[in-house]
């Protein structure tokens, strides 16, 4: 059959050329937010000094210390935590077909939330003492940060063992995910009671996430992890496009859907964990941006997903200059703020949507 | 031979749902499965693709065996027609250019771009290329459909139901979209229907499938009133019109 006598239509390329514009500005868009999140502060630095610091040119040494000993690192770990918590938010929702897939409802943030709890009851890696802050801190944050990886990766190993047994449905999957949230919160719960005031105090501190635990070497393992997955993901764009019209549909097309829905599964899993475990619980980043970004972008995942992993680091970096400014001198965990503008924001798109149908 | 399925049987958890199909159908030429609820027409059609692995028997297209076929060449051979699709935020240029996925890799060429212009044009679908799909109608949806598995450029078109859920006016237009496209592009084709008068107007051959088996094949000029009581147990009359067979099953009491 030949077709290819067909030309390619002027208003098909305008408007690629469009979503293509789009993603450049929203890169530029975070690019200036960066700039503007570091210059912001307990100490307020000139942009410029910020720009100057971070291209390496010279300016005073406190300048230099402040942009790359604290901001930077918290304003990168943001960025990078958010775009994967949205990317993984955007690939589970393809993959389940289920506007509700994110690291959260399928029991992966519960799971990871009971491994840190595990550790400091049972390692003792959860001393309290004061930092000057005021806040909590966690004596051994490598002991908690791996015992919550390790239970996250089970939770979502048990996902897709039971998958893979029984067929690797959407349904099969988010039953699974909400029933293992709801045993590894029965888990906390249970620890909790039987914690001292102590541990009871670094179990709940370890569940606020916050982007100021992320340092340089904590930044780099979930940068390598970010990008990994996100070309994976992106690789894997027209396959997520297909499934979105159909398993069957995408089966015909020679889509290996079964093994994309368990890789994916795997993956989004995994960027989740690494960034829940070094940072804790940050909530609704990873369901609200991929439902945020489709208004805009529509759902063909070239799009999708470059736009989620920006608007992802946009929103989290913002949020997260937000959190350190609202109160100050005090500063509040990114968690805390993101919860409460992630549910009037869904409430917001619920409402649109049925308006829109 | 564009298709020819040899001895091909189908398995669900250890009971036997197809047994024995042989097959063969010509290029340019439409054959229909017909048949009751259940007794296997989807799952024959599925079974050609590989989305139901068979277990036992070939299915060979153009002389080259699908079973042993990776997945991506079998959606460069057969093109496939779902018996239902979702919808997404997608234009309709796009989820069209979605059926060049088992010819492309991640990059886009132009001929692709050119093939999905030429496909919306066939179906004169041209103006609704930046239409979202979940904006579309039934009928309209279909097409869409259709017209990705044409650019999938197939030498084996299968089409599951394509018209269910569609008014008459949609039903005789892709019906005879199909029928254009099957003759003029000489595609071999095989689609399941229910509606046996419009399955007789457009097909070439017919199939009735019953308990799992080939009851009988054949052109509408072979089919009698017993084939048709045979496979659906209810008495039927066989009116033969100048271009047309129509069925019109008797009037019964339960």
């Amino acid at each position: 059959m030949h077709l290819d006598h067909g030309t390619v239509p002027d208003a098909y390329q305008a408007y690629i050329g469009r979503k293509i514009g789009l993603i450049l500005l929203l890169a530029i868009v975070l690019l200036a937010a960066l700039l503007v999140a570091v210059s912001l502060g307990a100490a307020r630095l000139p942009i410029a000094d910020v720009a100057r610091a971070l291209v390496g040119a010279e300016t005073s040494h406190q300048v230099e210390a402040i942009v790359w000993h604290i901001r930077l690192p918290q304003a990168l770990a943001a960025m990078a935590s958010g775009a994967g918590l949205a990317v993984a938010g955007a690939v589970m929702q393809s993959i389940l077909r289920n506007p509700l897939g994110s690291p959260f409802t399928l029991g992966i943030s519960h799971a990871a939330a009971f491994g840190a709890a595990l550790s400091v009851m049972l390692l003792g890696s959860g001393t309290m003492s004061s930092t000057s802050a005021g806040a909590v801190s966690i004596t051994n944050p490598y002991l908690t940060t791996g015992s919550a990886f390790v239970f996250s990766l089970l939770a979502a190993a048990l996902i897709i063992a039971i998958a893979r047994l029984r067929g690797a449905t959407p349904e099969i999957m988010v039953l699974t995910g909400v029933a293992l949230g709801a045993l590894f919160t029965a888990g906390t719960m249970f620890l909790q009671f039987f914690a001292d005031d102590v541990q009871l105090a670094a179990m709940v501190f370890w569940t606020f996430g916050d982007t100021a635990r992320g340092s340089w070497p904590e930044l780099l393992f979930i940068t390598v992890v970010l990008a990994g997955c996100s070309v994976y993901f992106l690789l894997n764009c027209w396959n997520y496009n297909a499934i979105d019209t159909g398993d069957e549909t995408a089966k015909g097309l020679g889509v290996r859907v079964d093994r994309l829905r368990l890789l994916g599964m795997l993956l989004a899993s995994l960027l989740t964990a690494v960034i829940i475990a070094f940072l804790g619980i940050i909530g609704f980043i990873g369901l609200i941006v991929p439902h945020l970004v489709r208004r805009f972008i529509g759902s063909d995942h070239r799009f999708l997903l470059p736009a989620s992993l920006l608007v992802g680091a946009l929103l989290l970096l913002l949020s997260d200059t937000m959190a350190r400014l609202i109160l100050m001198p005090h500063v509040l965990p990114v968690s805390v703020l993101t919860a409460f503008l992630g549910a009037p924001a869904f409430f917001w798109l619920i409402i649109r949507r049925s308006n829109h149908r | 031979m564009s298709l020819a399925i040899n001895n091909l049987a189908f398995a669900y958890n250890g009971s036997p749902i197809l047994r024995q199909i042989d097959l063969a159908v010509a290029p340019g030429e439409l054959l229909a499965i017909l048949g009751p609820n259940g007794v296997g027409k989807t799952t024959l059609i599925k079974c050609l693709n590989t989305i139901h692995r068979p277990t036992a028997g070939t299915v060979l297209v153009e002389n080259r065996n699908v079973l042993t076929m990776k997945t991506e060449e079998i959606g460069r051979h057969i093109g496939y027609v779902a018996q239902r699709t979702e919808t997404a935020r997608l234009t309709v240029f796009d989820a069209v250019l979605m059926g060049r996925k088992p010819h492309m890799g991640w990059r886009v060429a132009r001929r692709d771009l050119k093939i999905v212009d030429g496909a919306l044009s066939l179906l004169a679908m041209d103006r609704l290329a930046l239409r979202f799909i979940d904006e579309l109608s039934g009928g309209e949806l279909q097409k869409v459909a259709i017209a990705r598995a044409l650019v999938q450029e197939p030498r084996l078109l299968l089409l599951d139901e394509p018209t269910a859920s569609l008014d008459l006016k949609n039903q005789v237009t892709i019906l005879s979209i199909i029928r254009r496209i099957v003759t003029e592009h000489r595609i071999a084709a095989v689609m399941t229907m229910h509606d046996l008068n419009s399955a007789l107007r457009y097909g070439d051959r017919f199939c009735f499938l019953k308990d799992g088996r080939i009851h009988s094949v054949g052109s509408s000029a072979e089919l009698t009133e017993k084939i048709i009581e045979d496979v659906y147990g209810v008495p039927v009359t066989i009116h033969r019109l100048d271009q047309q067979t129509v069925i019109l099953p008797h009037h019964t009491n339960h």
